[in-house]
């Protein structure tokens, strides 16, 4: 009982301070509509694959791009906490360090899961208003989706606090996070069909997990998809848990 | 009955000795201050009481529960109010009182109840619903400290509660630290290197240099063991070797072209001194500070600023956030 107050005041803060932050919202939904129109409407013009329309394929890969964003970087607030002394505040409460980081984890995940739920409104106005085509949104497919984004959320939460709970400066982890992220979604077939890959590029994008979040997307809203969609969900989940008990573990060894 | 005992508490890092062997009984009411320069193992020992730092020998036992063995108790006991500013300041006062009464699980009802308490005691109430960003460094620490008290702690630590403070900061706060000793009854360390501070709120105080107590005892005991006043003398070509086989002489310091004599009965002696030491530029003579009892012990005088920066320049770069 105490242990699940302790989580439910962390991500009420989270929560408190992000509805506070708008520009944070707004910045975050703004970079993937530049990708969505500009990007996407501009190699549309010239590039489909299989008869989708470039915008529409690289759809998938933006809802999750945005969730790669925030969610890592989100870890860079523990580092700001650190900074200040809330996070000793909040250690020297009677609560475990497990608790502390399942309270973060999910003020993260909320915060990015809201990001991206405007992205799906905006990309679902589109299809109605005919500016993308072959988008299939309906009640399953919504609900698939938000459960594969919510896993990769997570995961990706679990990665930014691990950075987190290791690093001293917010410079240092907006290092380290963009020398993570960047190639994490080049490499996810975020921009690119993965079935004819270079036999180099190829072992690349297989190991990367994101690839099988932006897999199993496609295969949901659009139709494409290399592997089984139930694959697909089956390797991000393993890779968020994976995460998830290695970020447990860093906080119980992050020293203040 | 002692709220605070530890048994040759020790911290190491690597080859520095940040806290050594340190036996220190602290009783149950008193306010208690923690007196040394800057590395002295302060901080290090009331992070170890606090169970955010393990020992690396030793123990302690805090409102009697063991800090190695019992963590959770211990932190149940305690109310702390760190160096650095550890509030949110994009939430109001009120809701960072709100996420520690959660954080310790409170009742509803008590936690209300006491929030409204513990702002009554600060003076903040009709300020409760401001961000926190809006307040003074004063206010923040107000804050903190009503949130440090919030939950009934047995023992609250005050980490050098006004560095970086203007001087009417500090002076509420101590009125503030005075009133709560009085009306909440509870035990209060307190950390400073502010000897004005430490000779004004504490009942009895230690000071610590490298990691172990030089000194202790009540802020009067300490001023009359340096045995007598001070007479500060200002003249050319002082005999030092002179002045020292005096009997009446306790001490001798030199500060720059000024001498500091520590001097038993030194309004009796002046005169003979004076006379001794021929002409001179000026003298003066005071009573014993925590200073110069500071001074006696650690042989050299206190550093303001802590090296990584001060309380309140480190409020105005978290301004800068988010």
């Amino acid at each position: 009982m105490s242990e699940l107050k302790g989580i439910y005041a962390l991500w009420y803060r989270e929560f408190k301070v992000f509805l506070r932050e708008r520009s944070r919202v707004i910045s975050s939904v703004i970079n993937p509509l530049l990708w969505l129109l500009i990007i996407g409407g501009g190699l549309g013009s010239a590039i489909s694959f299989g008869g989708i329309n470039y915008q529409t394929f690289i759809y998938p890969g933006v809802l999750i791009q945005t969730s790669l964003f925030s969610s890592v970087f989100f870890g860079v607030y523990i580092v700001w906490d650190k900074k200040i002394d809330f996070l000793k505040e909040v250690l020297v409460a009677p609560m475990s360090r497990t608790s502390v980081f399942i309270g973060k984890v999910i003020g993260g995940s909320t915060d990015t899961i809201i990001q991206t739920s405007i992205l799906l409104i905006i990309g679902y106005i589109f299809v109605y208003s005919g500016i993308m085509t072959g988008l299939n949104f309906n009640i399953i497919s919504i609900l698939i989706t938000l459960a594969f984004l919510l896993v990769t959320i997570a995961g990706m939460v679990s990665v930014g606090l691990i950075i987190g709970s290791q690093m001293e400066s917010p410079e240092g982890f907006q290092l380290i996070g963009s020398f993570l992220i960047f190639p994490l979604f080049f490499l996810s077939g975020a921009l690119f069909p993965i079935n004819n890959l270079p036999s180099w590029l190829a072992p690349f994008v297989f190991i990367n997990p994101i690839t099988y979040s932006i897999d199993g997307l496609r295969g949901v809203l659009i139709g494409i998809n290399q592997f089984n969609v139930l694959l697909d969900f089956s390797v991000i989940s393993l890779f968020s848990i994976i995460m998830f008990l290695i970020g447990s573990y860093a906080f119980k060894k992050m020293k203040i | 009955m002692s709220v605070i005992e530890t048994k040759n508490l020790t911290k190491k890092y690597k080859e520095l000795i940040a806290v050594d062997n340190l036996n220190l009984k602290v009783e149950e009411g008193e306010i208690f201050g923690l007196l040394g320069p800057n590395g002295a193992g302060k901080t290090t020992t009331l992070l170890m009481l606090t169970t955010l730092k393990q020992p690396t020998s030793g123990t302690a036992k805090v409102n009697n529960f063991d800090i190695i063995k019992q963590p959770d108790k211990v932190r149940k006991s305690i109310g702390i109010v760190f160096q650095d500013p550890s509030s949110d300041d994009i939430l109001t006062g009120y809701e960072n009182l709100k996420l520690h009464g959660w954080l310790y699980d409170m009742p509803d009802d008590l936690r209300e109840r006491r929030i409204k308490e513990v702002l009554e005691l600060v003076d903040l109430t009709d300020r409760k619903n401001d961000l926190v960003k809006k307040y003074s460094g004063g206010m923040r620490r107000r804050l903190e400290i009503a949130r440090g008290l919030m939950h009934h702690p047995k023992v609250l630590f005050l980490d050098e509660p006004t560095l970086g403070l203007d001087p009417q900061s500090r002076e509420y706060i101590w009125n503030y630290i005075e009133k709560l000793a009085k009306e909440e009854k509870i035990t209060i360390i307190i950390t400073t290197h502010y000897m004005d501070e430490a000779d004004k709120l504490c009942d009895r105080l230690a000071i610590i240099d490298h990691g172990k107590i030089v000194v202790l005892g009540t802020p009067k005991e300490l001023k009359k063991n340096l045995g007598g006043d001070i007479i500060r003398l200002k003249a050319k070509n002082l005999d030092i070797e002179m002045l020292e086989k005096l009997k009446y002489v306790k001490k001798v310091d030199r500060c720059d072209s000024e001498v500091c004599l520590t001097v038993k009965d030194a309004d009796k002696h002046l005169q003979e001194i004076l006379k001794k030491v021929g002409k001179v530029d000026s003298v003066e003579i005071r009573s014993p500070t925590l200073d110069d009892v500071f001074l006696h012990y650690t042989g050299r005088a206190i550093r303001e600023d802590s090296p990584e920066g001060g309380w309140a320049e480190r409020v105005m770069n978290m301004r800068s956030r988010r």
